[in-house]
């Protein structure tokens, strides 16, 4: 028995996991003052491995591929946007234009140009005992797959290792001041190149995530725009984990009233509906005033180390 | 031209020649027949007077005009990545335009076209100049954003207000022979939407380079800082008129499509012309000049790719993995001069 209130909770977190996972990584990316856009060919990639994977090795095989596949993405922008100091905007915009080129290329090759939709094992909602039962909140938030309570585990984690710990404390330090943190003896190229991986890591199982617990296949391109999404969702959540998660359930909610305004037939365009997320993240963003508790030398190559 | 940057030059000429050399091994590897592949590519697009004429310029036109975009942005210190946003916008209103006035003067008609591209394209771009100057928003994510929204707004023209009168497919009608642009000849597919890109390049170098205008903008994407300090430059101003130019060019390069080429509007109308432009201005170092033949390079390079996909089936979209490449090249190569925008541009 779910309610209308608990279908509509469990569609905007289904499409807020993804979203939730991408930008929890790029949250700790951009606080070690990197901004990464490849995070977009990042998901892609993670997705194309996911498919790869599960096709070889099940849903596990599946989500390890496509973890390896974000990391390996990752990898490309950190060669060149700290190895290199290449400009950061532009690298991104090349990695995420490869990522497209390279899976359509090796999706074509490997799986043919009009080949049916592969069909690929998938993993099924999971309920917790006794949270799944709570009224509306519970078969909403906690009859999920396992991808949703890595996220719900991975917020408090961050925000415990990033405020509470002490190489939490260097990344921000890092991510402020390069030149203090290296003063105090903080490897600046490290932490940074440490960071990417890691957002490559989470935007690869967020592209695993949209294979193997949503689509069940994959398609060219179909990380839609979801890595970009989540950039502007960390920018939204004002760089805090609390505020990405709340700021991902809002454009998971978003994205979800458009099948209600679909399912109530009032006339509205579709097209309409499907734009709404991004217009709402333009007004959000306008609203959050830019880059209040942006870190201070996010995307600065000048002042990296050498 | 000094040595250094004649040689430079050809370290960039070289560069690209390694990385279509490495994709081509690539594609052996995975088992696709490079030789005919190859043949196709030439064949495609400088084999003939008709396949560079009719594909390779055809397909530089908009690329042109939207590398044109591009620079012009990037060397005002405006990230715009939304010249797709803006080619898609300024084709939309361009096929509204075309498509309602069947009875105007010819030449009347085609020109509202392209000025009407023009203004919808500089129209979408201001709205993420607006949400640069007024509140602080990364353009970046702006423009990424609003080319979505721009997607969507053409998806829905082709299936509500603009699609053709039969209701069956998500297209306009064809438009009107006077919409269209003319030929340069009955037997080619050119379309003086070229000459008009040429020109563009022409007038968009005069003006970076010999007018006080220009002059503000290229200061104002070099260094904000001195520009603000100098106390003559309003670097907020002129960046967001900087902005709003980039759309227009894009918004034209949409119109120039639509009325040169397609004769219609339909989804996907863009095989990514706003993102390849990127790859476009950045291998011509941001030179308005010379945004004219990288062009015609990535429009021989496409053009030659659908050939390659038709004749040889090699996935034409292998393309996007070499413009990447040339961009990644250009950056890592330090031969690109880009205004350190974030923190530093903003007022």
């Amino acid at each position: 028995m779910i309610s209308p209130g608990g279908a509509f909770l469990a569609s905007a977190v289904r499409t807020a996991t993804p979203l939730a996972l991408a930008a929890l990584g790029e949250l700790v990316v951009e606080r070690s003052g990197v901004i990464n856009i490849s995070l977009e060919g990042v998901v892609l990639f993670g997705a194309f491995g996911a498919l790869a994977g599960a096709t070889h090795g099940g849903v596990v095989g599946g989500f390890a591929a496509g973890v390896f596949c974000g990391i390996l993405t990752a990898a490309v922008f950190a060669v060149f946007a700290v190895g290199l100091r290449s400009d950061q905007i532009i690298t991104g915009t090349a990695v995420t234009l490869l990522a497209f080129g390279a899976t359509g290329t090796l999706y074509r090759a490997f799986y043919g140009a009009h080949g049916a939709a592969l069909s690929i094992p998938t993993i099924g909602p999971v309920a917790i005992p006794l949270l799944s039962r709570v009224p509306v909140v519970g078969p909403g938030a906690f009859d999920q797959p396992i991808v949703t309570y890595v996220v719900y585990l991975l917020i408090p984690f961050l925000w415990w290792w990033m405020f509470r710990r002490a190489a939490g404390l260097s990344l921000r330090a890092v991510g402020e001041s390069p030149a203090a943190a290296r003063a105090a003896g903080v490897g600046v190229g490290r932490y940074r190149s440490l960071a990417i991986l890691f957002g490559g890591a989470a935007g690869g199982l967020a592209g695993a995530t949209l294979v193997l617990a949503q689509a069940g296949t994959f398609a060219e391109g179909m990380s839609a725009g979801r890595g970009f999404v989540a950039i502007a969702i960390v920018v939204l959540g004002r760089w805090h984990p609390i505020g990405i998660a709340v700021a991902s359930l809002v454009f998971g909610a978003a994205s979800a009233l458009q099948f209600l305004v679909q399912s109530l037939g009032l006339g509205i365009p579709y097209q309409l509906a499907l734009a709404l997320p991004y217009v709402l993240t333009l007004a959000g963003l306008a609203g959050v005033a830019g880059r209040v508790g942006a870190p201070a030398s996010l995307a600065r190559i000048d002042d990296l180390d050498r | 031209m000094s040595s250094a940057a004649t040689r430079a030059r050809w370290v960039a000429v070289g560069l690209v020649v390694a990385i279509v050399a490495a994709t081509a091994l690539t594609l052996a590897l995975l088992g696709f027949d490079v030789a005919h592949a190859g043949r196709a590519l030439v064949n495609g697009s400088f084999g003939s007077w008709y396949a560079f004429g009719s594909g390779t310029l055809v397909r530089a036109t908009p690329l042109i005009l939207t590398g044109l975009a591009v620079s012009l942005a990037f060397q005002s210190g405006v990230f715009n990545i939304g010249a797709e946003g803006q080619f898609l916008t300024g084709a939309a209103a361009a096929s509204a335009i075309a498509l309602s006035g069947s009875r105007s003067p010819a030449w009347l008609l085609v020109v509202g076209v392209l000025i009407g591209g023009s203004i919808a394209g500089a129209a979408w771009a201001w709205i993420a100049a607006e949400l640069r100057a007024r509140f602080h928003v990364l353009e970046v994510i702006s423009t990424i954003m609003l080319n979505f929204v721009a997607a969507y707004l053409v998806s829905y023209l082709v299936r509500g207000p603009l699609q053709e009168p039969a209701r069956i497919y998500p297209q306009t009608e064809t438009f009107v022979t006077i919409a269209r642009l003319p030929r340069f000849g009955p037997t080619t597919r050119l379309h003086i939407g070229f000459a008009i890109a040429c020109a563009a390049c022409v007038v968009c170098w005069w003006a970076l380079r010999y007018t006080a205008a220009g002059f503000r903008a290229r200061v104002a994407g070099a260094n904000p800082d001195a520009a603000r300090s100098a106390g003559l430059i309003d670097v907020r101003r002129v960046t967001s008129r900087a902005f709003v130019v980039s759309g227009a060019l894009a918004g034209l390069a949409g119109a120039v499509e639509v009325s040169g080429v397609t004769y219609a509007l339909y989804e996907n109308i863009s095989p990514g012309f706003g993102y390849t432009a990127i790859a476009v201005a950045l291998l011509a170092r941001l030179n308005a000049l010379a945004v004219l033949g990288t062009g015609i390079l990535f429009g021989a390079l496409e053009a030659g790719a659908t050939a390659m996909q038709r004749d040889a089936g090699v996935p034409s979209v292998v393309v996007s993995v070499v413009e990447a490449s040339v961009i990644l090249t250009m950056v890592a190569a330090g031969r690109v001069q880009i205004g350190r925008w974030v923190g530093k541009g903003r007022a």
